[in-house]
């Protein structure tokens, strides 16, 4: 974990955000976001669809830039990084992104290869020593020769999990790593995360509305809810809060703070009107 | 009856004002997308460097572009050629001169019909085909996945992909002569009975290298450049769904086959005027 140029790994937290606001096409997606990432740690960021969490990653990852309000990862401003150093940042990060994104030209073994072979200077053979072992440590080593098309949903997300852990990254974000994933594989992917984020002393961000998988696997939990946080804590402390939203969303309530209609007129004004036009 | 006709006419201006308003969003947003495409063409020359010296990406790309278009550059230059035979004798046995048939068909298809028409082929073959794949590599969140790895998508899927094209596009056109040549000596020859020396002979003394092939040559590099760019331009600038796939691969081949045409008519006023 040493050598980034400009990344200060002596904090203890890896990322820090701080007052973050982003607005698109005048519309505030984040408003006052405060989040901190410790060194070593696995955090949720939880909410319901569209409240602003895959932008959280992306503002990390430095794809969007904030409006106002900064985000620093091992020391560095993400948005006031030119080029070289936003892609010198990047090569620590990985990601997995919400479908996996695997490169479908591509088999399974040169996916994994791409960062070492772009990056790296590293003969064949030790690339592919390299490979192997990540896969080996996703479980699916016996799968290097298959194309992305010929694999089952869990099986690109645990590909796609040995891709994002390639260059042994000091921070790795996962983008809805659950979504569509039966219970079998969705357990093998929640322990990954676990186990590997431990195994590589990475700090994780686990972007998720999952929250029966998630909760048992990470240390730290932030709820956001329209932009905002709403509450945040230990896992422990999130199953048992009080705050109506986190309480709807952790016992998957149908109505509550976010209320099971769709803003409308009172209904029985439009059956009224309705009625008033048939005559 | 004063309030109403007031009210008519502050209609009729606002009805006015609404369509002004609407016709200058859309000739601003038209301006700001070209002025877009020009900046993307820059960031692709930028990274060209990078993408040639690692040639094997851009040799994959001629392969995919070039070498499996041919079948249909081969084939539909064949059929223009001996289309060109049939008509080109109907018009010269009028004058007497059928043994100009070479003539007709070798400058026809050198300086135009070659050029021109492997462009057209080649965009709804090839630049639809790049559009689609890098739009739909932008819709799975490839593109982003590998700006997230610190490589640049510019410099690794799009550069490749214009130079492939830039470079496929000129060989195409001169097959596609050749082939529509052999179309014409198939028909005005063996099919029709012309003097096979006339015919080449003519062909030999009348095609000059600079005037005709090398201008004909250029003419398919520029439709090279014009096709791979709108190619990777809409396929990266497409919205990422299904629906925004399948527009920008519309577009793609509208915009460049309107594109070709322009070009070429600017091009010919340049060449070939009095020559």
């Amino acid at each position: 974990m040493t050598g980034v140029p400009g990344v200060n790994m002596s904090q203890e937290s890896l990322v820090e955000i701080r007052d973050l606001n982003f607005t698109y096409d005048e519309r505030p997606v984040l408003t006052g976001i405060n989040m901190t990432i410790p060194r070593g740690k696995v955090v949720a960021v939880m909410g319901s669809s569209g409240c602003g969490k895959t932008t959280t990653l992306r503002l990390i990852g430095g794809q969007l830039k904030p409006t106002s309000g900064t985000v620093k990862v091992g020391g560095q401003v993400v948005h006031e990084l030119d080029a070289a150093g936003l892609y010198g940042l990047r090569r620590r990060m990985g990601m997995l992104f919400q479908f996996g994104a695997l490169f479908t030209d591509m088999s399974v073994y040169d996916n994994i290869a791409f960062q070492m072979r772009e990056h790296t200077d590293l003969p064949e053979a030790l690339i592919r020593d390299l490979v192997l072992m990540k896969l080996h440590a996703v479980g699916l080593r016996g799968a290097h020769s298959l194309m992305p098309a010929e694999l089952s949903g869990g099986m690109a997300r645990r590909v796609a999990l040995a891709r994002a852990i390639a260059l042994d990254p000091m921070l790795i974000m996962y983008d809805e790593p659950f979504a569509g994933l039966d219970p079998i594989s969705l357990s093998i992917v929640g322990e990954l995360i676990r186990k590997l984020n431990d195994a590589l002393g990475a700090s994780s961000i686990v972007v998720t509305h999952d929250v029966q998988e998630s909760l048992k696997i990470v240390d730290y939990v932030y709820f956001v809810s329209a932009g905002k946080i709403v509450a945040e804590g230990t896992a422990e402390e999130m199953k048992h809060s009080t705050v109506p939203y986190v309480h709807q969303f952790v016992w998957g309530e149908a109505d509550g703070p976010v209320p099971f209609q769709y803003p409308a007129r009172p209904y029985g004004e439009e059956l009224l009107e309705s009625a008033v036009r048939r005559g | 009856m004063a309030k109403n006709c007031w009210k008519a006419r502050c209609a009729v201006a606002n009805g006015i004002a609404r369509v002004l308003r609407g016709l200058g969003q859309r000739v601003t947003s038209r301006i700001w997308r070209l002025g877009y495409a020009s900046r993307f063409f820059l960031a692709i020359l930028l990274h060209s460097g990078t993408a040639l010296r690692r040639l094997h990406l851009t040799i994959r790309e001629i392969y995919f572009t070039g070498v499996l278009s041919l079948i249909i550059i081969l084939v539909s230059g064949l059929f223009v050629g001996m289309v060109l035979g049939l008509q080109g004798y109907d018009t010269l046995q009028r004058y007497g001169s059928t043994e100009a048939l070479g003539v007709l068909v070798s400058l026809s298809l050198v300086r135009e019909l070659g050029p021109v028409v492997a462009a057209l082929l080649f965009a709804s073959r090839a630049g639809s085909a790049i559009t689609a794949e890098i739009g739909m590599m932008k819709a799975t969140e490839q593109l982003s996945a590998m700006e997230m790895m610190a490589v640049d998508p510019i410099a690794r899927v799009v550069a490749p992909r214009f130079w492939g094209g830039v470079i496929s596009m000129p060989l195409l056109a001169a097959l596609f002569s050749a082939m529509g040549i052999f179309g014409g000596y198939l028909v005005g020859v063996q099919l029709i009975g012309v003097d096979e020396g006339s015919f080449w002979s003519q062909m030999q003394a009348s095609v000059d290298f600079r005037e005709d092939i090398l201008n004909g040559v250029i003419k398919s590099f520029v439709f090279g450049i014009i096709v791979s760019w709108v190619a990777v331009f809409e396929g990266y600038d497409a919205e990422p769904t299904a629906e925004g796939v399948s527009g920008a691969t519309t577009r793609t081949v509208v915009t460049s086959s309107l594109a070709i045409l322009a070009a070429d008519f600017i091009l010919t006023a340049f060449m070939f005027t009095g020559t």
